[in-house]
């Protein structure tokens, strides 16, 4: 898998999220859950707004100077006996992995919850190389198991309920037990032992990676990160080159909106840094620790209108509030990255050709960006994907071009827009009755698919504004 | 005060009667309002598609009707959300630039204008019923106007305003996309058709006529027989 998952075309995906009544309950009910413990949690901070444009600030700070941080965390990791990497793709990535996991004869990797090696399609590249890998992450696990693709960057598994985990693990692992998470999680929890205790790498992502200390940051609520990070030997790290943060203090500011727009929670159980190997004068650590940082793609972004994309700490709250991610699941979305951020990133990390619909899969609605704990302006980065696709790209479709060349002729020009004032009600005379429109012709048809439309007026609101003016002047 | 009423092409075509209500509070607040012959679409409908040249034609077109006007207000929080999109669109042309943000700068929606400028936060109506309040995504979040309404609705005699469920998510309305994205536009507005029946309201007010359509449309469809107002309606209704 890489960032774009399955082959569905856009209208297909849609429909398959629109007709999944499970999915969307689930769905609809986290996003609830997610929504109401954000607010509660940041109402309880207080200064929300303040805390917001400090995140901002951290951000595009860290990203202006990117180089000098990504120099600094590289210099530290170092320092501290690790080995760094820069990818440039997701090839060059994974084949260094691959290298890592070969020379260390590794039968068994065990794997935290990371998005960019969804991304980069890491599991199959090392799978292909004939290792075993097992996701330990609750929602990784399961979805490893029913060989199905993320669709949220938080809870991967948000699609599925329980009562179908219950039966993925009867059917996949013998489980007899039943669909009470406590008792799901306790048998996760049984069997994902003997995986960490036999792994020979382990392989987690980065949340922050802090440039002063080189310390690679997790943040998870399960402890998986934690065994994963110091039970095998081998360990390796693997970062979107954009996911570092100057100190520790910001790492601390950062942190603090990351939960609290994830999970509504002020801190997580876990909060997981990894620095490096086991030096000399050190009793433990890992004997061997890679630090992979990957562009695939990101330093094509910055410079950009778009480089604001690029603050992103994968929250996932402005996914929690879309209304289009409600109804139709990440999977729609084709792409690791669902909901608004993914529809801004995706056409930026993997071109428009095969994701040129992503951006019009909203209504602009802006919960997104008010949402944002980073106040990235999602639903205007929408709007200039859209006039990319038209204007640079030319993928839209040839009827749309020539109705608003048909629009700007009309709206500029009164004389033109004067026509209309009768003309609307006239032409759509053959499909109106009693003043409503219920199958509509053309474009309308789209509209009058789902609702009705009404009869444009008998008199235009300038007629009467001139009638009136008349009365009052004779 | 002489003010420029900004009709929107959606009203002046479609549903007139809101540019009459918003004229008549307009006057018994004390301005005097004219209409700019030629105004005639703001240009979002090119705008969020993408087309920015087409667009840019209509926002020209806007900028020179309202050229000449103190004060420019429109009964639309999404419309007058575009007014202040302009200078963003024009930072490449000078002479644009200057000119949209002198019209982005004059430019109000109806109920922010009737509070935050004129200070009136009861325009004196009566409307009996029981009325619910959606507020549009453009006018609270682009616009910010979310204050406003409220205060007004409230100060309306009869009225008795119920609380709409998730008031703030999208009624899927957004333009363009309700046609071209008609499945999940669809899901969304059946949703706040559901929130809107919850509160057994005879009336949904709001301030876009674009979203009250799209919900009254959907309504209809449905059969159920809810009534849908512009809030300028119900602030300038009288007794009876
Ligand atoms: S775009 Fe903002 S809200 Fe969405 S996941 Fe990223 S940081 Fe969170």
């Amino acid at each position: 898998m890489a960032i774009r998952i399955g082959d569905q075309p856009y209208e297909g995906r849609v429909k398959a999220g629109v007709d999944n009544t499970f999915m969307r309950e689930a769905v609809s009910s986290a996003q609830g859950r997610f929504r109401s413990g954000k607010q509660k949690s940041s109402e309880e901070l207080g200064n929300w707004e303040d805390w917001r444009t400090l995140g901002e600030e951290i951000r595009s700070h860290t990203l202006e100077n990117i180089d000098y941080y990504l120099h600094q965390l590289s210099d530290k990791v170092e320092e501290r006996g690790g080995h760094v990497y820069f990818a440039e793709t997701a090839e060059e990535a994974n084949t260094y992995i691959q290298g890592i996991v070969k020379k260390k004869n590794a039968k068994k990797v065990v794997k935290s919850k990371s998005m960019v090696t969804e991304e980069i399609g890491l599991n199959e590249a090392l799978e292909e190389a004939g290792t075993e890998i097992v996701e330990t992450d609750l929602g990784e696990w399961i979805l490893q198991m029913d060989e199905d693709p993320p669709s949220h960057i938080v809870t991967p598994a948000l699609h599925k309920n329980k009562e179908q985990i219950r039966d993925s693990f009867r059917d996949k692992k013998g489980y007899e037990k039943t669909d009470k998470p406590e008792e799901l999680a306790a048998f996760a929890r049984q069997e994902l032992r003997k995986d960490f205790l036999s792994a020979d790498v382990g392989i987690t992502g980065c949340n922050f990676a802090v440039a002063e200390s080189g310390a690679v940051t997790l943040v998870t609520n399960e402890g998986n990160a934690r065994l994963v990070t110091s039970l095998p030997d081998t360990q390796v790290s693997v970062m979107g080159m954009e996911r570092l943060v100057p100190t520790w203090e910001d790492l601390e500011v950062l942190v603090g909106l990351l939960t609290r727009s994830a999970v509504g929670q002020n801190l997580t159980s876990y909060v997981t840094s990894i620095i490096g190997s086991k030096l000399e004068e050190e009793v433990d650590g890992p004997e061997e620790y890679h630090l992979v940082i990957v562009d695939n793609g990101r330093s094509k972004i910055l410079g950009t209108e778009f480089q604001s994309a690029l603050h992103c700490i994968r929250c996932a709250a402005c996914i929690n509030v879309c209304p289009v991610y409600r109804h139709v699941g990440g999977h729609a979305y084709g792409s690791v990255y669902p909901g608004p951020i993914g529809a801004v990133l995706t056409p930026l990390l993997d071109g428009y050709e095969d994701h040129k619909e992503l951006p019009y899969a909203s209504s602009l609605c802006a919960a997104c960006t008010e949402a944002c704990p980073v106040k990235i302006p999602l639903h205007e980065h929408l709007i200039r994907h859209r006039q990319i696709i038209v204007e640079e790209e030319k993928k839209s479709p040839q009827t749309e071009k020539i109705m608003m060349k048909g629009f700007a002729k009309w709206a500029s020009s009164p004389a033109a827009y004067k026509l209309s004032e009768k003309m609307a009600r006239t032409s759509l005379k053959p499909w109106t009755k009693e003043e409503t429109i219920e199958k509509g012709p053309g474009p309308l048809k789209g509209w009058t698919d789902v609702r009705d439309f009404p009869a444009p007026a008998e008199q235009s609101f300038r007629k009467w504004f001139k009638d009136r003016k008349k009365g009052e002047d004779s | 005060m002489k003010v420029s009423l900004f009709i929107t092409c959606l009203s002046d075509l479609i549903t007139p009667k809101v540019g009459q209500h918003t004229v008549e509070l307009l006057e018994k607040a004390g301005c005097d309002v004219d209409f700019p012959e030629s105004q005639t679409c703001c240009g979002q409908p090119a705008f969020n598609s993408g087309y920015l040249q087409e667009a840019k034609q209509a926002m020209k077109q806007t900028i020179r009707a309202f050229q000449h006007a103190d004060y420019v207000v429109g009964p639309s929080g999404s419309c007058v959300g575009m007014l202040k999109e302009y200078p963003k669109a024009f930072e490449e042309e000078r002479a644009w630039y200057v000119e949209a943000k002198k019209l982005a700068a004059k430019s109000y929606e109806v109920t922010d204008f009737l509070v935050n400028v004129l200070n009136v936060t009861d325009t004196g109506s009566t409307f009996k019923g029981t009325v619910t309040y959606h507020p549009s995504c453009h006018m609270t979040r682009v616009l910010g106007v979310k204050e406003a309404p409220r205060k007004l609705l409230e100060n309306v005699k009869g009225a008795e305003v119920i609380d709409l469920p998730e008031a703030e998510d999208c009624c899927g309305f957004g333009g363009t996309f309700a046609v071209k994205n008609s499945v999940i536009s669809g899901e969304m507005v059946k949703e706040k058709s559901r929130h809107v029946s919850e509160t057994k309201a005879e009336y949904l007010v709001g301030g876009d006529m674009g979203c009250l359509l799209n919900i009254e449309g959907r309504m209809r469809r449905e059969g159920k027989n809810v009534k849908v107002v512009h809030i300028t309606e119900i602030l300038n209704a009288q007794e009876g």
